[in-house]
């Protein structure tokens, strides 16, 4: 029972940074219809500049506020040069433009950083363990991005329900023609869309280096996931994203700790031993073959569509 | 495009590929043996992407599985002992077929993105599934003691024999490539990628016809798989890494998609290009992806249609 709890946490951890890479993810995918490959490239670019930066200056949030500056200026910029010219074309260019832009930027990540691996320590003032119940103690710098990964979901939640910005975010995600025709200045809009998703790539990646390491090619592992998550939310829809993220993050972490286990009460203990661990790998991609086969536009698709 | 000289480039290619392995010995440079052998391999499953792809409009994103399959189906064969070329192709066929059949069942429901995205699904879920099985080395790799033995007729193991073996399967697979295309089952799959809809509304069964050319497509390139476990004599997940999707479908679109000569050469440019550039600079991938990025911006027929039309052509054709 406590290890559920734990294993439940650590999914929710991970879903929480799967969210804030979704959430960039859904929004450009819904509103610029543009597949973006390299929105993990942002994530890998945020976890080198806080490494960097944490290494150099030795504060925690300077290395975030680098993080997410460095991601905001690169993002704007590949999106001027790049992405204006992807929107109007179809999937298959867009796949493949944004999967030349991953090959660029792992190697530059070498180029400017070396090619072994960055390694960032777990800031001093969340290092320690809090007990959540009697004789549970849990990684406080955990439970601390669960809270901030909350807090932004919060926080998108009232700027894309409440305020005039989210209104038309939302309605390019609904009919972005429609909005364009009724006089909003779409260029401007796809930016602005554009640095938010990356500012919230970036902070995932940024929280992510002391819990694996800093390396080219770290964003691909997670891109694919958080691919996974907006298809199973539902293109476009943040709030898709969030539940679908939750749902992978700890479907993932319960799968991996009980799959095998569950299985040796089936079969014997060397046939458990070889598909647990098999299965619990595949799970979140059965999930969502089953989710795609069961409702093909996800579980929380935008309305107007 | 003029058709006689799409015809003239397919030929020259030819000819130079079957020209390849005098002239590396002669060079004393077997290497290139190895590497032109690489690249009919890739030619292939570039070419059975094509079929679904540049014909059909379905954008398959999990091409690398099948690539797999057939690997595996030689590796795990051998594995056990089994070292008989009939049975080591027969079953990545049937295997890739097979799991083709049940993918494509499945992703043909869907559409646009999230065919994509299905197809990406199913091929993360073989890798990882590779990956785990320990008894084949999982995440190490297998070892292939031998390659695949046809008798005493054809040796795999010596290089040349190799190379002219894959070259064979290339030439059978663009002739087959050839009538498919030209086929009403073709013209069907054409039809259906220009307007499924309008296609459904005369009355034929899309599902059906796409379905169809998704296990085509699949089978071919589990033989890929195979003939690519031979040239190796090693197979491990990395094969059907997501990322080698995405390689196979670059080479579709350097070459010129919805050609069958096309694939041919964006597999060789792209392999040329990936050992060429190591030369150069150890940082050579982040030369070759402004390229990609480039290509797909500026470039819509790809190298075929650079060659076939000519640059005059082509910018006059464009203003």
């Amino acid at each position: 029972m406590i290890n559920a709890l734990e294993q439940v946490l650590n999914g929710t951890q991970f879903g929480v940074m799967l969210f804030l890479m979704a959430a960039g993810l859904t929004l450009v995918f819904g509103i610029m219809n543009l597949i973006n490959l390299a929105h993990g490239a942002l994530y890998m670019i945020g976890a080198y500049v806080a490494a960097w930066t944490f290494g150099a200056t030795g504060s925690f949030l300077l290395a975030l506020v680098a993080a997410i500056a460095a991601a905001l200026l690169l993002g704007v910029a590949i999106e001027v040069i790049v992405f204006r010219r992807l929107y109007a074309r179809d999937h298959l260019d867009q796949v493949l433009a944004t999967f030349g832009l991953i090959l660029f930027f792992d190697e530059m990540v070498r180029v400017i950083w070396g090619a072994t691996a960055l390694y960032m320590s777990v800031p001093a003032f969340l290092s320690g363990r809090v007990e959540l119940l009697p004789g549970v103690p849990y990684p406080t710098y955990r439970l601390a991005i669960i809270a901030v990964g909350l807090l932004v979901a919060l926080l998108l939640y009232l700027v894309i329900g409440k305020t005039r910005i989210g209104m038309l975010i939302r309605a390019g995600a609904s009919n972005r023609v429609m909005v364009g025709a009724l006089g909003v200045n779409v260029v401007l809009l796809y930016t602005l869309v554009f640095a938010l998703g990356a500012a919230l790539a970036a902070l995932a990646g940024a929280m992510a280096g002391p819990i694996f390491t800093v390396e080219a090619g770290m964003g691909e592992n997670v891109l694919i996931l958080a691919f996974v998550v907006i298809v199973i939310g539902g293109i476009g829809s943040i709030r898709g994203a969030f539940v679908a993220a939750l749902l992978v993050g700890i479907v993932d972490a319960v799968g991996r700790a009980f799959l095998r286990p569950l299985l040796a009460l089936l079969m014997s203990h060397a046939a458990a031993d070889a598909a647990g661990p098999a299965l619990a790998s595949m799970l979140i991609y059965i999930l969502m073959a089953a989710v795609l086969f069961v409702r093909p536009q996800g579980l929380f698709p935008p309305r107007g569509r | 495009m003029p058709r006689s000289r799409r015809v003239v480039v397919t030929l020259v290619a030819l000819a130079a590929l079957l020209a390849v392995p005098a002239l590396s010995l002669t060079a004393g440079q077997p290497f290139y043996i190895d590497l032109f052998t690489r690249i009919m391999v890739f030619a292939i499953a570039a070419l059975s992407l094509d079929l679904i792809l540049g014909y059909g409009g379905m954008v398959s994103f999990g091409h690398a599985a099948y690539l797999g399959i057939g690997a595996y189906a030689v590796g795990m064969l051998s594995f056990h002992g089994i070292g008989n070329g009939f049975v080591h192709f027969g079953v990545a066929i049937l295997a890739s077929a097979l799991t083709a059949l049940v993918i494509g069942f499945i992703s043909l429901r869907t559409s646009g993105v999230h065919f994509i995205m299905i197809t990406l699904a199913f091929a993360q879920m073989l890798y990882f599934l590779a990956e785990s099985l320990n008894l084949y080395g999982g995440d190490d790799g297998l070892n292939i003691a031998r390659a695949s033995s046809f008798g005493g007729s054809i040796d795999l193991g010596d290089p040349v024999e190799r190379y002219y073996f894959v070259f064979l399967w290339l030439l059978a697979f663009l002739y087959l490539g050839h009538r498919l295309v030209h086929s009403r089952f073709g013209l069907l799959l054409q039809g259906v990628k220009s307007n499924e809809r309008r296609m459904a509304a005369i009355g034929f069964p899309t599902l059906r016809y796409k379905l169809a050319g998704f296990v085509i497509a699949g089978t071919v390139c589990g033989v890929a798989g195979a003939l690519y476990a031979n040239a190796l004599l090693f197979v491990s997940p990395s094969i059907m890494h997501w990322t080698r999707s995405g390689e196979i479908m670059m080479m579709v679109i350097l070459g010129g998609m919805a050609t069958l000569t096309g694939p041919v050469l964006g597999a060789a440019l792209y392999l040329i290009l990936e050992s060429v550039l190591p030369r150069a600079t150890e940082h050579w991938q982040a030369i070759l992806g402004p390229i990609l990025v480039l290509v797909v911006l500026f470039s819509k027929s790809g190298l075929l249609g650079l060659l076939a039309d000519g640059v005059k052509r082509r910018s006059g054709a464009r203003a």
